[in-house]
């Protein structure tokens, strides 16, 4: 027997429409991403193969394993985001979970406080540093007067100085995701731990710090990240002691007029950032380590 | 885990007090939990029953009062030495554990060995019918078996005594009237002094050896659940335990009476001046035939008459003011005909369900 199959071509236009008009709102934002994101990307690669003489070559990647300063570089910006990241941590999720256990009103405006610095300029925050820390600065003129140190103490134009302003900036983005992660727990599995039995030191190893595993991995992850690529802070802050790949794509661009080394460098920080993101999902199955989320 | 090596604890509760600001959560509680008694803390919401498991289970600090376990004063004692069994609202099992995780926690917190874990997690996982379960993750569960996981969770340790805020709450009516069997055989079964709270006054009346109804602060009556029903110490509790209509009535010496007419009652009314008739709807019963002898008469008329399917409920207003409300079964002569709205109807209420209780709200 024939079912009846009223309005049915006119319902599947229906349905084509609807579908029609979301791609229509979507169309700006994908046309824009690929004039500004997938063809300049894809024109850095290009670039990255041409040779001095014009011709496709490999020197520019050549160059970078031949030449010991390019190692170091490479040394220098692992190691400066590596530090920045485990300091963000160090210093971040403590402050995380005092907020988090904090009433709400208090808590909000505990948050705010830290996303204050976002409201400044970056160049601005920088520079303030090194103000503060330089070797007449307010830092090292009031710790002598306090008696704390009798010399100077050389805080900027140095590691030192590039982490504390690396620190500064990016807390914000290891805090926020950590603090929503640790909200986000269900205080009663604290009250579960202890009642069966764990010391409040157990209970937190045990049951909360798991818990804001996804939280805090996202946060490094990010900060991480940003730090690979970071310009401003260690420019200014390192004094030139502390060189990372961004600094020297620039010098190459602005002393060398030689577009396809810095195009070389550029890709090389591309494909290692994407890598890092591709084998930190691959370890840390974050759907699985939640529970599968919420 | 069905060898039972240790004795249930009595809980003996005295004269705790907490306050928040002005309002007492707990206003000078006395309890005396027997030892493996199953005793339901029943009462509406914000009434305090909650914050008295929490101090027995040492998560709230009352700002006064002695509580113990056994002859072991614990007050002060924080909530991971307490070493009782509890099952929360929300479960809160351990989303990041699998089931045996969950189960093997309070094992391995005990220094118990792997293998013995092993043994353990799986005899309790049996024991609320989820054994093989040990591999789930707690997303891949129901909310029935999470709520056994977590009954599970707080029996594998053998605690002498056991916890549960309102375990069922979340469940729907079906797997929550099976579980009130379960939870009701296993305790049989475990014999561990049981403080459940709850405010389902039915969940109440089928689970518990007592129940302690709680309103402001205060127990306001502690009895077996026939007790509580049948001779409620006062108007709340006769209120909050079952549907009941109240009806006001006088006292002349020895003698109740109700619109004039001297009333029949079996048990001696409660004394006090301020006294109410308590009706019950499925005490009171429709007489077809007329005033009877030998029981309370009341003229009244129809007001509502609602089919419920296994019976019926009929709003009565009665001749001298006052409503009445009757609960029949569907059978007989009601299986053909209900009374229609503005019948003159005659209610009967024989002696022994003729109840008059305290008419005091406390």
């Amino acid at each position: 027997m024939q079912a009846i199959r009223t309005n049915e071509a006119g319902l599947r236009r229906d349905e084509w429409l609807e579908r029609l008009k979301l791609f229509g709102l979507g169309s700006p934002a994908i046309l824009l991403i690929l004039i500004i994101l997938v063809i300049p990307v894809g024109w850095l690669f290009y670039v990255s193969f041409i040779g001095a003489d014009g011709t496709f070559s490999l020197e520019n990647y050549e160059r970078m394993l031949r030449r010991k300063s390019y190692a170091r570089i490479f040394q220098t910006t692992f190691e400066v985001s590596f530090l920045t990241t485990g300091l963000c941590i160090l210093i971040g999720y403590p402050l995380a979970y005092f907020i988090s256990g904090l009433p709400n009103r208090i808590a909000n405006l505990c948050l705010i406080t830290v996303l204050l610095p976002f409201w400044t300029s970056l160049l601005v925050r920088t520079y303030a540093w090194l103000v503060l820390l330089q070797k007449r600065g307010l830092v090292n003129e009031w710790a002598m007067s306090l008696g704390l140190w009798d010399e100077p103490i050389k805080m900027v134009h140095n590691m030192t100085g590039t982490l504390i302003g690396m620190v500064h900036i990016m807390l914000p983005f290891l805090i926020l995701p950590v603090y929503g992660a640790m909200r986000a727990i269900d205080r009663d599995l604290m009250k579960a731990a202890s009642n069966l039995g764990a010391s409040p030191r157990h209970a937190f190893w045990t049951v909360f710090f798991p818990l804001t595993l996804p939280g805090l991995f996202a946060g490094s992850l990010m900060v991480f990240i940003l730090c690979l690529g970071f310009f401003v802070t260690p420019a200014v802050l390192g004094g030139g002691k502390v060189i990372m790949v961004s600094m020297k794509i620039v010098s190459n661009i602005e002393l060398f007029v030689n577009w396809g080394a810095a195009s070389a460098l550029g890709v090389v920080l591309l494909v290692s950032t994407v890598a890092i993101l591709w084998i930190a999902s691959r370890f840390l199955n974050l759907e699985k380590m939640t529970g599968g989320g919420h | 885990m069905t060898s039972r090596n240790s004795e249930a604890l009595p809980i003996s509760i005295r004269n705790v007090t907490k306050t928040y600001g002005a309002v007492h959560a707990l206003n000078d509680v006395s309890l005396e939990v027997e030892s493996g008694e199953f005793l339901t803390l029943l009462g509406p919401s914000g009434s305090g029953k909650t914050t008295l498991l929490m101090v027995l289970a040492g998560f709230t600090r009352p700002d006064c009062g002695s509580l113990k376990f056994g002859d072991r004063e614990v007050i002060r004692t924080p909530p991971h030495l307490r070493d009782v069994g509890m099952t929360f609202q929300s479960y809160a099992l351990f989303p990041h554990m699998t089931v045996a995780g969950n189960v093997g926690y309070p094992l391995k917190l005990r220094k118990v060995s792997k293998p013995d874990i092993a043994a353990r997690v799986e005899g309790a996982l049996d024991t609320v019918q989820l054994g093989g379960f040990g591999d789930r993750r707690i997303d891949q569960l129901s909310g029935g078996q999470r709520q056994r996981v977590a009954v599970a969770r707080a029996i594998v340790f053998e605690p002498r005594i056991l916890l549960m805020d309102e375990p069922l709450s979340a469940l729907d009516k079906k797997l929550r009237d099976q579980m009130q069997i379960e939870l009701r055989h296993l305790h049989e079964k475990l014999g561990m002094t049981t403080v459940y709270v709850t405010h389902d006054q039915r969940e109440a009346l089928t689970m518990s050896d007592r129940i302690a109804v709680v309103n402001h602060g205060r127990i306001m009556q502690l009895a077996t659940p026939r007790d509580l029903y049948e001779r409620p110490a006062n108007r709340f509790v006769a209120d909050f335990i079952g549907e009941s209509t109240f009806l006001p009535v006088s006292r002349q010496g020895q003698t109740i009476l109700f619109d004039g007419q001297p009333l029949l009652h079996d048990v001696p009314a409660p004394d006090t001046d301020n006294l109410s008739l308590m009706v019950r709807p499925e005490r009171v019963v429709l007489s077809r035939e007329g005033p009877r002898e030998g029981a309370n008469n009341f003229a009244a008329t129809a007001t509502d008459v609602v089919y419920q399917g296994d019976s019926y409920l009929l709003h009565a207003a009665l001749a001298s003011g006052g409503q009445i409300v009757l609960r029949g079964a569907m059978r007989g002569a009601n299986a053909s005909s209900l009374p229609s709205v503005g019948d003159a109807l005659t209610l009967c209420l024989a002696p022994e369900d003729t109840v008059l209780i305290d008419g005091s709200e406390r």
